[in-house]
């Protein structure tokens, strides 16, 4: 049961867009330019980031769907649920992990993102653009996880529909609703 | 020092956001409708739930600067800001902005732990599903602008009357009209690609 009257059949953060069109608008245009617009990091790397933090927020909505969107990108599902696990034995570049290593202080506590490293990162050849970008990916998924679970909203456990969604956020990206009716699952 | 090379002029959020204008345009409009859109909560409780949780996360820029938009929407309450980030259940502040920043304080450490009687017991003192809805995402909002402001090592000035001066100008004018002084002109030089704040 959600907190407040949400959309019924809307699952996870397309209950809070849909209630509140307001907020929705710019908090998708953020996740458009962090995850889909083009950047040194591919839309795979950043949707692996986004993936991480929701694991570690313990967020299961927004850990499924970006999840979806990343095996997707990638072509490959079980690197995601290597990089939930243990991303430094994942399969993914030495800047990715450095990358990974910063997003996980970050979703902490910012606080605790150290000069080493962002060294370690640049020393795989992390921009500056990217440790931003990396910083700024955790944070949002600290607000979007935070969102999605405090309003209580329906997170039904259906890998066929995180699917679809993962496939239209990795083709369309953020801007339009990926959820665009109730959903029928149970 | 910050980790990356932002603007020395510009503390906290602003040398990040003059740093990447493509994200700080929807960070802006986010704080500018959450904040200064229509709504039942004033804009100095708004303020109240925004300071509250960037004290809970220790981010001294965010709870500064929220905190003296706060006195200023307040009639310049400053101990009632204070008060608020210190023990806000001595706070003279409503009942139903009690139970909304009791909800805060949750969503601050995770939103699983909103529980069916923190609603209900904000239901009963008059609170909306909107402004239930609204309290949970500024919180939410302020775990992601606190965490932006820190995870880069921004400059956190000690300073008070800056922020007092700069909270008046906030309360006065909005966000996005603030912010537009700054991101203008760095946007053309994130563009060029020289970023430097040598302006």
């Amino acid at each position: 049961m959600a907190h407040i009257e949400l959309p019924e059949g809307f699952p996870g953060i397309s209950a809070g867009f849909t209630f509140r069109p307001e907020t929705a608008k710019p908090m998708r245009e953020l996740a458009h330019v962090l995850l889909h617009e083009p950047n040194s990091l591919t839309p795979g790397e950043r949707e692996l980031i986004a993936t991480f933090v929701s694991s570690r927020n313990n967020c299961y909505f927004c850990q499924s769907s970006h999840g979806a969107a990343a095996s997707c990108h990638l072509g490959d599902a079980a690197v995601v649920e290597q990089v939930k696990a243990d991303f430094m034995a994942a399969p993914v570049s030495p800047k990715l992990k450095a990358l990974l290593a910063i997003a996980g202080k970050v979703q902490q506590d910012g606080k605790l993102v150290a000069k080493a490293d962002v060294e370690a990162a640049r020393a795989e050849g992390a921009t500056d653009i990217e440790i931003h970008d990396t910083v700024l990916i955790a944070a949002a998924f600290c607000m979007f996880n935070r969102y999605v679970d405090g309003l209580g909203t329906w997170q039904p456990r259906n890998e066929e529909m995180y699917a679809r969604m993962g496939k239209h956020l990795a083709d369309e990206g953020y801007k339009e609703p990926s959820i665009r009716q109730a959903v029928e699952v149970g | 020092m910050p980790h990356i090379p932002l603007s020395p002029d510009l503390p906290g959020i602003r040398g990040a956001m003059a740093f990447r204008p493509e994200t700080a345009r929807p960070l802006n409009a986010l704080v500018e409708v959450l904040m200064t859109g229509p709504s039942t909560l004033s804009r100095g409780e708004r303020e109240l739930i925004a300071t509250y949780v960037s004290s809970r996360n220790c981010t001294h820029y965010c709870h500064s600067i929220h905190g003296a938009i706060a006195a200023a929407h307040l009639g310049g309450d400053e101990a009632l800001v204070k008060q608020v980030k210190a023990d806000f259940t001595q706070a003279a502040v409503s009942a139903k902005l009690k139970a909304l920043l009791t909800i805060a304080g949750k969503v601050q450490q995770d939103g699983k732990l909103v529980t069916a009687a923190d609603v209900e017991a904000a239901r009963k003192l008059g609170a909306t599903d909107l402004e239930i809805h609204d309290t949970v995402l500024i919180a939410a909002a302020f775990c992601m602008y606190n965490r932006y402001v820190d995870g880069l090592g921004t400059e956190q000035p000690e300073d008070e009357a800056l922020y007092r001066e700069r909270g008046k100008r906030v309360a006065r004018d909005g966000y996005v009209q603030v912010s537009a002084e700054y991101l203008a002109s760095d946007a053309d030089a994130a563009h060029a690609g020289g970023i430097d704040g040598a302006h």
